[in-house]
């Protein structure tokens, strides 16, 4: 077959054929896996929230409730054992890490206390602010347990109780920050309740 | 030139990184880790081949004043099937290369080989081409992958043999350049 001229016609033709098929097929691939997009990203969520607070029984992402602050928001997952709150998972976020929004999901058991903190999404450097991750380095283990009220959220450097990644105290005083955000919303919020 | 060799020429000889300078900036940004870089090699090599298959089906069809938007709207569609399968079926791979996957599109390899190969020759060929130019990028950015984990990180394939932190500057896009400028030299001599 021979190539075909570069007339107008010709050239429309061929892109719209281009396109159309491109675009059918783009289509047909979206709603093929829009469900399981949508799956592994409320599974994540739940290993999160699982991960942070107590053992629970109810369903916390169905329950969830959202606070704006900061020009952003903030969600709230309460985990409930036989209808008792046993903890909430707060995901909370920060804008000041060392590239781009740091989002954090923090579980705090209701007397305010952190239970667990895990990173849900970052951009740090590899090797360094990565760190904040629990599979990279333990330095996040430093927060189970610590009550923010006697336990000062900033780093050593600014005066806290933190110890900063070595390195990374921007990422460091980022996390922080998201941390300190979930606490003061939670307090607030159940101080209104 | 056979088959057997046009498969094995993107390997050493025309290496898409080593010997033609292409997709540099992916080779650069993924290669934290051996396995980033095979993850970002293997994507690269899918789309490569899938883009080689129908350009080379529709040389024809797309006259030659419109082929470069042409090929760009092919490859684009493939990468973005890609990624939403990624995203869809391996959510963990896809967090590690996720703001990488839509870099392939402007990866000057997968334009590169549809331009220069498979506009000119026939399907065989160009999935032949489209094989060895991707198996050729992969390994380059495994060993680029290792290379900077070991250095960078005491560590391969996330299994650490070190205590503490390697040389961080081989994690950092510094070490990139500096590893890559390296295995640019061994090339070199190798070809010679």
């Amino acid at each position: 077959m021979a190539k075909m001229e570069s007339t107008i016609g010709n050239m429309i033709l061929s892109l719209f054929g281009i396109t159309f098929v491109a675009s059918s097929a783009l289509g047909a691939v979206y709603s093929l896996t829009k469900e399981p997009i949508a799956a592994a990203a409320i599974a994540k969520k739940n290993a999160a929230i699982s991960e942070v607070i107590p053992e629970f029984n109810n369903t916390p992402s169905s329950e969830g409730y959202k606070i704006p602050v900061d020009g952003d928001t903030l969600y709230f997952y309460p985990g409930k054992l036989n209808g008792e709150l046993v903890g909430t998972a707060v995901e909370t976020f920060t804008k000041i890490g060392f590239s781009g929004t740091i989002k954090v999901m923090v579980g705090l058991l209701p007397d305010g206390t952190i239970n667990d903190v895990t990173v849900l999404k970052h951009s740090e450097t590899p090797g360094l602010g990565d760190k904040m991750e629990k599979k990279k380095s333990d330095w996040s283990l430093q927060f189970k347990g610590k009550n923010p009220q006697q336990f000062n959220l900033s780093v050593k450097k600014d005066g806290g109780d933190v110890d900063a990644i070595t390195a990374s105290t921007i990422s460091s005083r980022a996390f922080c920050d998201a941390v300190t955000r979930a606490y003061n919303s939670y307090i607030s919020a159940s101080e209104i309740k | 030139m056979n088959q057997l060799q046009n498969f094995t020429k993107g390997f050493i000889r025309e290496n898409p990184v080593l010997a033609l300078f292409l997709g540099l900036c992916p080779t650069l940004g993924v290669t934290t880790s051996a396995i980033n870089g095979i993850g970002m090699g293997l994507a690269t090599t899918f789309v490569l081949v899938m883009s080689n298959i129908s350009i080379s089906l529709l040389k024809n069809l797309i006259p030659g004043n419109v082929r470069i938007p042409a090929f760009i709207v092919v490859i684009a569609s493939f990468v973005t099937i890609v990624e939403l399968t990624m995203q869809a079926f391996v959510p963990a791979l896809f967090e590690a290369l996720g703001l990488f996957i839509p870099l392939i599109v402007v990866n000057c390899i997968v334009l590169g080989r549809a331009e220069a190969f498979a506009s000119k020759n026939d399907l065989f060929s160009s999935i032949i081409d489209g094989l060895g130019m991707g198996v050729g990028f992969t390994i380059t950015l495994f060993i680029l992958g290792s290379i900077r984990e070991i250095l960078g990180s005491g560590s391969i394939f996330d299994y650490k043999f070190i205590q503490g932190d390697g040389m961080l500057i081989f994690v950092l896009a510094p070490g990139a350049f500096i590893a890559l400028g390296y295995l640019i030299v061994l090339m070199r001599k190798v070809n010679k």
